[in-house]
């Protein structure tokens, strides 16, 4: 954690009583201020990885342990007991296998619905798209509530509440908003000439599509693609709304009602549950952590 | 070439299937969950046209108010703390860490893409494992101060759902801001140290004016998802206790799939609408610019 000490006007702006005094009482300040910042920055890397270590700890102890030993006391021995019943007890397994069913398709076709929806609002020209686009980019702003009852009452009396196609189909459209103004703003940033030369030479707009436009939007659809998955993969609502079976329930619900498959808390097991959904996303921003933030960043300001 | 350009098959492929799903899922039911505000009842003992009464009855249901009360609360608390913590931690980044500070900025980040309810039941446990004390007891014991029974009141519950979701997002807005930081370009931060401006008075009267817009943006973004809270407090104490801690968005999914209101409950939908609306039309005042620029 270098703290850089070199220019003559530091930049330590933090403190918000800095004198300008004499040479030696300067370096002397200086350095109580680099104390106090290496403390606090310690403190908040502490604060936050504390609770994920603790959690993690408390996925090995045995229900014993939690009621008997002191709370930060490390497990006695690191077996995987908790893990197996979370995943087969606790159905965790299945509800993993849900999540995944769930999010594959829902991605796939939120970036195919919303990137040929967006090339078509963007680079075809034609009257009333700037009017479609802003019905699209006005759905960011409803709530799921608003959506929830009718379908509710759609996917029921169509007896689609017992197959996960209500989830794929929901997540789909909710998504789509985002997707499709994200898109239509890259799209923006390619040059037209690149088109209207494709054009000229007697390439027809579906093909201009596939052949440039999908390949030109390769990286703005793996963002799209990282932003969209946290907010399906992560979602409760829809998913505790449209599925009526326990073993429809995705991750999410799972955890959610987790205890009432022991009939009591089960704290080891419940913490090993907790711990396999953080530990997947860990190995996920592992890898990808830059584009994930880059993602994530820019979905929110233009949403 | 505008033929080619406009070809009228090449929209109706492209953009048909998109706005076909678009308008039966999302379009046609939320025009549904508007006409349903008129109505009381649900599908099996069928509905019953009552006019505005839905709207007279939420404002003189005692639970609704709780809960408008709570959503408006904790969106305020939320909003200020989250955008203020992370503009601090911006402001550290830029200066204090400057180039070392990519290992801190990944770290504070990760708790954003957690689950919530992972998040909620991790901190449900960190505050008490059952009838035992969490870490956080333990902490408080260390240093002479009682156990707090933090479930027990909403005023208890309302502080660690506070904390959670400042735990969880502070490296979200962090890194969001820090991004306007560093679009403010390195010669006038200099020229203003030459004028003699540093620390507390560079950022005041520097830094804080320029960074004005991305911080607009990160509020309204952060004051529509906090009036959205629902996994938050669902996951930490079921809404709790005796309804305490229940948001908006949880008493309508409760009117609706515990009561079968579905007149009723797509009110309370349609007022929390409403109030991510107001707040929705300031992101376009802020973003129409670079909108409408064809």
């Amino acid at each position: 954690m270098a703290i850089n000490t070199a220019p003559a006007l530091p930049r330590t702006s933090a403190s918000p009583t800095r004198t300008t005094p004499s040479a030696p009482r300067a370096s002397t300040s200086r350095r109580v201020k680099k104390i106090i910042s290496r403390t606090l920055i310690t403190l908040l890397v502490i604060v936050e990885i504390y609770p994920l270590f603790w959690l993690v700890m408390g996925s090995f102890k045995t229900q014993n342990e939690f009621f008997s030993a002191p709370t930060w006391a490390l497990p006695q021995s690191l077996n995987f007991d908790n893990y197996v019943s979370a995943l087969t007890t606790g159905s965790i397994g299945q509800n993993l296998v849900n999540s995944i069913l769930v999010t594959v398709p829902s991605l796939f076709f939120m970036i195919a619905l919303g990137t040929a929806a967006a090339y078509a609002l963007e680079v075809l020209i034609w009257r009333g798209r700037n009017t479609i686009l802003l019905v699209f980019v006005a759905g960011i702003m409803i709530p799921g509530q608003m959506i929830l009852v009718p379908l509710f009452t759609v996917y029921f009396k169509s007896g689609l509440t017992n197959t996960l196609w209500p989830l794929i189909i929901t997540y789909t459209v909710m998504g789509l908003p985002l997707t499709v103004f994200l898109m239509t703003a890259y799209f923006r940033a390619i040059p037209r000439e690149i088109f209207e030369a494709a054009a000229i030479d007697g390439s027809g707009m579906i093909k201009s599509f596939f052949l440039i436009g999908v390949p030109m939007m390769r990286n703005a659809i793996v963002t799209i693609a990282l932003v969209e998955f946290f907010s399906v993969w992560n979602d409760l609502l829809i998913a505790l709304t449209f599925t009526t079976k326990s073993e429809l329930a995705t991750v999410q619900v799972g955890l959610l009602n987790f205890s009432d498959e022991y009939g009591s808390t089960q704290y080891g097991p419940l913490f090993a549950a907790i711990s396999i959904n953080v530990i997947g996303m860990l190995v996920l921003y592992l890898f990808l952590n830059k584009q994930i933030m880059a993602g994530l960043a820019a979905g929110s300001l233009k949403g | 070439m505008n033929s080619v350009l406009g070809d009228k098959k090449a929209i109706l492929i492209l953009l048909g299937p998109a706005l076909l799903v678009y308008t039966l899922i999302k379009l046609v039911p939320v025009m549904w969950s508007l006409g349903l505000t008129f109505f009381t009842g649900n599908p099996l003992s069928g509905f019953e046209f009552i006019g505005i009464d839905n709207f007279t009855r939420f404002f003189g249901d005692p639970q609704a108010i709780a809960a408008l009360g709570f959503t408006l609360k904790y969106a305020v608390i939320i909003t200020i703390a989250q955008v203020g913590l992370g503009y601090a931690l911006a402001l550290m980044y830029v200066f204090v860490l400057k180039n070392a500070s990519s290992f801190v900025r990944t770290v504070v980040f990760f708790p954003t893409v957690l689950p919530t309810v992972a998040v909620g039941l991790l901190f449900s446990s960190l505050f008490a494992v059952g009838d035992q004390e969490g870490p956080v007891n333990a902490a408080l014991n260390l240093f002479g101060i009682p156990s707090v029974d933090w479930f027990s009141t909403g005023g208890g519950t309302f502080t660690v759902a506070i904390i959670m979701e400042l735990w969880r997002s502070m490296g979200f807005f962090a890194v969001l801001l820090y991004a306007g930081l560093l679009d403010i370009p390195e010669e006038m931060l200099e020229s203003a140290r030459l004028d003699g401006a540093t620390g507390w008075k560079l950022v005041r009267s520097i830094v804080l004016p320029l960074s004005l817009p991305v911080l607009l943006s990160s509020l309204i973004f952060s004051a529509n998802n906090s009036l959205k809270v629902f996994d938050t407090v669902l996951a930490l104490n079921n809404g709790g206790p005796g309804g305490e801690t229940t948001p908006l968005t949880l008493y309508m999914f409760r009117t609706v799939f515990s009561y079968s209101d579905y007149g009723y409950g797509s009110t309370i939908a349609f007022v929390l609408t409403i109030m991510c609306f107001i707040v929705t039309l300031f992101i376009f005042r802020s973003a129409r610019r670079d909108n409408t620029k064809a």
